[in-house]
């Protein structure tokens, strides 16, 4: 007989437990991240009690005892808290600085055209890139050019002198065909002495000229706006030209500067490096204060020089130093490998570059080429030193005018700057980041 | 010759831009134009050159320009305002980006001699002052002594305040800061006894204390910073006209010719008024204007008192006491040759 079976076999399974109280939710949460051993529940408590420190004023500073409305000073003057009220009213010229009140929908345009072409850009998946682009970089920039100025330029032309023929538009477009036509003839004579196609190079020079002769003629069209000097233009507006206008053209400027400083040709090179060297040598605010207290007195007598055109060209050039300096890191990061196959290929110099090097080394520095924007859009703040009333110079002039000048309305000013910078910043930020990843999902 | 080659280049660059040269005479540009360019502050002094939250424009800088534009045009508004800052100021007239600077500027013999400028005279007379507590109960800077004052570093005002405390035999004691907020912060703060600055700029300060009615400004003023519009040198004409806009707004005052009853003093026996309104004698035609120039500049913007009034006078937030800036006839310094 056999003895009955010591084996034991459960026929249920045990129901899962619930884990132990202090290890799930909130209590588990705290317990494993922020009181795992004596020091860091102590680094904790600290913490917790500086930022309860720190950050409660500024939350009564600028919520609780905040004043949200109000017609002026008086409302503003007894409080401690942020005169929301101010900012309200002061809202507009913040954002358009002087700009008449009645074009300002002008901006308004520019602005959502602007929008309309950037969110497809940005989002990967949307179509039409090439065409969106051509928009962008090609369309928009006259689109916006002349809603904000007014357009209707009135070339006189200047070469050749009044006695021949007096000033008009049709000296002008003479005169442009003529140095057109001394250009092409250089380049061709250039391409023939160098043993190219002539033809090949002559279409692109020209295809450039009668783009810009196309542009120009947009430009000196009456379009029957008012026209708007620069002068009057302020608020974040400014800031958004100088940044947008730096950050387009210093990328394509800072590539063919990072090219040229690796380039294989001595003058090539010596000229990107000096050139390089010389705009990273000297701060923004020098350039700036140049541009614009040193140049009008080359300029000769009578002549001006739209101020915020010399700011755009001073902070471009700048920025293209630095960029290219970031974008030659990246070209640097490419193994060897890359461009000896790519050559193996039979690609020519600027195939290599723009099918195999540049795709790869530009992923590399994305967030270098951020960082970069990002201290350009900061940097914008600068301009006020030439007397330019960007969204910052705009905030601190107003904190002065009679009508709302108390304790706390310079105070309210920087913080509402500070927090339109920082949501900008952050959200250029982000986006690059979100670039990085998207764009890095191949190596990984 | 640098400077040659450099006007060749950018000359050719503007070519393409299409800039234009300035022809003859200033007057002759800016009557071709339309409107007068005038350089104001842009930094927004109050009651000097300000925009306003609309951006509209107010000060008595801004007033004169809109005088300028009454003489010439018969029409305030025909002046067209670029917001300049310190810095770039002398050179923005200097390069004709704007017809008349109009921007609180002290008038100073190396200013007028070596910067290619004229002074036009003298809009208001500033000078250093000295704010204090009303709970100090001081009412003279002479019984300042042992006081700590507070003010800017690197600026004339330190200056001015050791001469003055030296030569009076008093001792004090500097509580200089960077910034401008930070003075008036400690000064708030009861760091110090007394905070000067011009006199203009305190009156601006004040506002932005706590409870500006617990401070005062002393009378004394310890410097001399005449504010003046200025023009380019070279053009005599233009300056005369600047010059004539800022003598018909004090003459008009002392006249009693103001923005309301102008149009019934047509018909005063006066011969000085009747001289003023281009009722007797042709004084326009000289200076390239209408006989009755000094009539459109009263009747665009008022007299003298008046602009000094609308903006920083005492019914204005600012509320200064016309002291210096009075007529002479009525103890100021203010004082036009006559018209004849």
């Amino acid at each position: 007989m056999n003895a009955p079976s010591q084996t034991f076999v459960s026929d249920v399974i045990i129901p899962a437990q619930a884990p132990p109280r202090n290890s799930v939710g909130i209590n588990g949460w705290m317990r494993k991240n922020l009181f795992s051993t004596p020091l860091n529940s102590i680094m904790t408590v600290i913490l917790v009690v500086f930022i309860v420190w720190a950050v409660t004023p500024f939350i009564r500073f600028t919520l609780i005892d905040a004043t949200w409305s109000g017609a002026d000073r008086q409302v503003c003057l007894q409080s401690s808290g942020a005169c929301w009220a101010y900012v309200k009213a002061y809202l507009p010229q913040f954002i358009y600085g002087r700009y008449p009140i009645g074009e300002r929908w002008r901006v308004d345009l520019v602005f959502w055209i602007l929008v309309i072409g950037m969110v497809p850009m940005l989002i990967p998946r949307a179509p039409f890139k090439r065409l969106n682009a051509i928009f962008l970089l090609g369309i928009f920039p006259v689109a916006a050019f002349i809603l904000l100025t007014g357009g209707h330029y009135q070339f006189a032309g200047r070469l050749i002198p009044n006695s021949i023929m007096p000033p008009s538009p049709l000296r002008f477009a003479i005169e442009f065909g003529i140095v057109s036509a001394v250009i092409l003839f250089f380049v061709g004579l250039f391409a023939w002495l160098s043993g190219r196609p002539i033809a090949g190079s002559g279409n692109v020079v020209g295809t450039i000229l009668a783009g810009i002769a196309a542009v120009l003629a947009l430009c000196s069209i009456d379009f029957g706006l008012v026209p708007v000097e620069t002068a009057n233009w302020g608020g974040l507006l400014v800031t958004l030209v100088v940044a947008i206008t730096g950050m387009i053209a210093s990328l394509p400027l800072g590539i063919l500067l990072a090219l040229g400083r690796r380039s294989e040709m001595p003058v090539v090179r010596l000229a990107s490096t000096i050139f390089i060297e010389v705009w990273r040598g000297v701060p923004l605010i020098t350039v700036l204060f140049m541009a614009s207290v040193m140049l009008p007195l080359f300029l000769p007598d009578g002549v001006t020089f739209d101020k915020l055109l010399r700011a755009l060209i001073g902070v471009a050039l700048f920025n293209a130093a630095y960029m290219a300096e970031t974008i030659r890191g990246g070209l640097q990061a490419i193994p060897r490998g890359q461009y000896e196959g790519a050559k193996a290929l039979g690609l020519g110099y600027w195939q290599m570059m723009r099918m195999i090097i540049l795709p790869q080394s530009l992923r590399i520095v994305i967030p270098g080429i951020v960082g970069s924007f990002i201290s350009l859009f900061k940097d914008t703040t600068l301009v006020i030193i030439i007397g330019l009333y960007d969204f910052l110079g705009q905030i601190q002039a107003s904190a002065n005018d009679a009508k709302w000048a108390s304790p706390v309305t310079g105070l309210t000013g920087y913080i509402f700057a500070a927090m339109v910078f920082w949501a900008f910043c952050f959200s250029m930020s982000r986006y690059a980041a979100f670039t990085e990843r998207r764009l890095d999902r191949g190596r990984r | 010759m640098n400077r040659k080659i450099a006007s060749i280049l950018i000359g050719a660059t503007m070519a393409l831009t299409g800039a234009t040269a300035a022809g003859a005479g200033t007057l002759e540009d800016v009557k071709a134009k339309g409107f007068l360019q005038c350089g104001a502050n842009g930094g927004n002094l109050i009651g000097f050159g300000a925009t306003d939250e609309k951006g509209e424009w107010s000060g008595i800088d801004v007033d004169f320009c809109r005088a300028m534009a009454s003489a010439i045009f018969n029409d305030p508004t025909k002046v067209k305002f670029t917001p300049l800052n310190a810095k770039e100021r002398f050179t923005a007239l200097q390069s004709g980006e704007v017809d008349v600077l109009s921007r609180n500027t002290t008038w100073t013999m190396s200013r007028d001699s070596s910067l290619g400028l004229q002074f036009v005279g003298v809009t208001y007379y500033d000078g250093q002052g000295f704010m204090v507590r009303k709970a100090l109960g001081v009412s003279s800077a002479l019984e300042l002594s042992g006081a700590k004052v507070c003010t800017q570093t690197g600026t004339t005002t330190e200056l001015n305040l050791a001469d003055y405390f030296r030569s009076h035999n008093m001792p004090y004691e500097v509580v200089a800061f960077e910034k401008n907020e930070e003075v008036l912060q400690a000064y708030e703060a009861g760091r110090c006894d007394a905070y000067t600055t011009d006199a203009s700029g305190l009156y601006a300060e004040r506002l932005k204390l706590t409870n500006p009615d617990e401070h005062m400004i002393l009378p004394e003023i310890i410097s001399k910073e005449p504010l003046g519009p200025a023009v380019r040198q070279g053009d005599d004409k233009w300056f005369t006209l600047a010059k004539w806009t800022l003598f018909a707004l004090l003459n008009a005052e002392e006249l009693g010719l103001t923005k309301a009853n102008i149009d019934e003093k047509k018909t005063s026996d006066n011969p000085e008024i009747k001289r003023f309104l281009g009722i007797e004698g042709n004084f326009g035609e000289p200076i390239g204007l209408p006989a009755d120039w000094a009539y459109n500049v009263i009747k665009g913007v008022g007299n003298y008192g008046e602009i000094f009034d609308a903006n920083i006078g005492p019914s204005t937030p600012l509320g200064i006491a016309r002291g210096l800036n009075n007529l002479w006839s009525k103890g100021g310094i203010q004082y036009a040759p006559p018209i004849r």
